[in-house]
């Protein structure tokens, strides 16, 4: 057999699923805008915004689905999702 | 040693003989006196398992989803509605590769409310990934279980297993029964050794999310498993044969069929008529034969193919019916026998428990001879 028999999976498999690959939006971050409150840090659902070592915050493409709640919660409108050409 | 008992106790007696370690079941309407026996049996400490009582069937099998991939030996009863209610869970239960045993005392489906047999629950669930052995009367179907256990255990199979007898005509009759001792069973069905299984200490999941790049694999994987199960059903077959003198190796079985121009294919407990309806039509001189199908999934198409390749023509029993098409059955036979030529034929019978006897096998041997079938058998005048 070459896959997991019965689909099962062990921890951590979430990493090896490059849910980036599903973006149709890509957030766009305005970091001049940013306020730094945190607040897509909180709320992105995959967990891929992250702060990055200047202070600014940074979503990881690799598993960004492009799902827009950063820009819908964003207060300062720092965050602009816009169509991705693949 | 032989015992007269009821279908239903003796299925449970033989389960009780496999040492399952989880049963749960959902104890009323449509259930049989099955799991009524085992509840006893744990009570009474004369076996060793964790019997689950649940509020429905769709929570019987996925108790024993839980149950099994945690490592243990699981069974399951039900039949109708009861089956289809689980048939979400059946699914679940494949595609996870549990090899779950459930004993399918094969009933009606509603509407409307029926309480007795047809083998409309299980074949509606011939796409599920279970295997399923149907029986002719109750030492098969006792014996059967030791045998399901033993192939979806393998882990070259790894599926779950339904073991059908029909309703009321064998899981409420009682017939003498040759039951196997503990011991014996001991020798034929090992302990049970789970491929993986639930670990706090090594956490896995299972039946997780497949992305299109993925399911069609898993799905492949899952048909490849249930093919090859053929071997391993011959296999242990012929080996409780061997041990036991009741050899189950061959998935389709014939009777007076080597020289005969008619055949009948059929599965389940009508067998045990035809063969009585075919003795005395090979008294009047009919060639007369049966090719009984005792593994329906996986088919033995091959096996079907070889059995009939010398009669003149078929006539398929279907105690089920696709609606809008044809019988499950005659379906895999016309495949089995496809650019052979022999005409083949399909008679929907005895749905809902109307009663199959000799003299309908006989009309309809007598109908098949005239080219006649692809009919409902024995309708009623008023809706012709």
């Amino acid at each position: 057999m070459s896959l997991a028999v019965g689909c099962r999976a062990r921890p951590g498999k979430s990493r090896d699923n490059k849910t980036g690959s599903w973006r149709v939006f890509k957030p766009d971050f305005n970091q001049e805008k940013c306020t730094h409150c945190g607040l897509c840090v909180t709320l992105c659902p995959e967990g891929c915004v992250h702060e990055t070592e200047e202070g600014f915050v940074a979503p990881d493409y690799t598993y960004c689905k492009g799902c827009g709640i950063c820009a819908e919660e964003c207060p300062g409108e720092a965050i602009d999702m816009k169509q991705e050409e693949k | 040693m032989m015992e007269i008992t009821e279908g239903s106790h003796a299925v449970a007696e033989a389960v009780r003989l496999c040492r399952p370690q989880v049963i749960s079941a959902y104890p009323i309407t449509p259930q049989t006196h099955i799991v009524e026996a085992l509840a006893d049996m744990v009570a009474n400490c004369q076996l060793d398992a964790e019997y689950i009582t649940v509020e429905n069937e769709l929570s019987a099998l996925s108790a024993c989803i839980g149950a099994s991939a945690a490592g243990s030996r699981t069974y399951s009863a039900t039949t109708s509605q009861g089956l289809a209610l689980m048939f979400e869970v059946c699914f679940n239960a494949a595609g996870m590769r549990l090899p779950i045993v459930m004993s399918i005392a094969n009933r009606a489906l509603g509407a409307p409310l029926s309480i007795w047999n047809d083998q409309q629950d299980s074949i509606s669930l011939r796409d599920s990934g279970w295997l399923q052995f149907y029986a002719e009367d109750n030492q098969e179907a006792t014996d059967l279980h030791f045998l399901a256990y033993r192939v979806a255990e393998e882990h070259s199979v790894l599926l779950p297993a339904f073991v059908c007898f029909d309703g009321f005509i064998l899981s409420h009759t009682y017939e003498p029964i040759d039951m196997l001792s503990q011991e014996d069973i001991d020798r034929f069905l090992p302990k049970f050794t789970p491929y993986e299984r639930l670990d706090a200490a090594d956490p896995i999941s299972f039946g997780m999310y497949a992305t299109p790049d993925y399911y069609h694999e898993f799905r492949y994987e899952m048909d490849r498993a249930l093919k090859e199960s053929k071997t391993i059903i011959q296999m242990a077959g012929k080996e409780f044969g061997q041990m036991f003198g009741r050899d189950y190796s061959a998935m389709v079985e014939g009777y007076r069929l080597e020289d005969a121009d008619t055949a009948i294919v059929a599965l389940g407990s009508i067998c045990g008529t035809t063969k009585d309806a075919i003795d005395e039509m090979r008294e009047e001189g009919k060639k007369v034969g049966l090719l009984k199908i005792r593994v329906f999934r996986p088919f033995p198409t091959e096996d079907v193919a070889k059995a009939l390749a010398h009669v003149k023509r078929v006539a398929v029993l279907d105690k089920n019916i696709s609606l809008g098409a044809k019988g499950a059955v005659v379906l895999e036979v016309k495949d089995a026998l496809y650019s052979s030529g022999i005409p083949i034929k399909d008679y929907i019978i005895g749905l809902g428990g109307r009663d199959v006897r000799k003299k309908d096998i006989k009309a309809i041997v007598a109908l098949v001879e005239k080219d006649q079938g692809d009919i409902f058998y024995g309708l009623r005048r008023e809706v012709l």
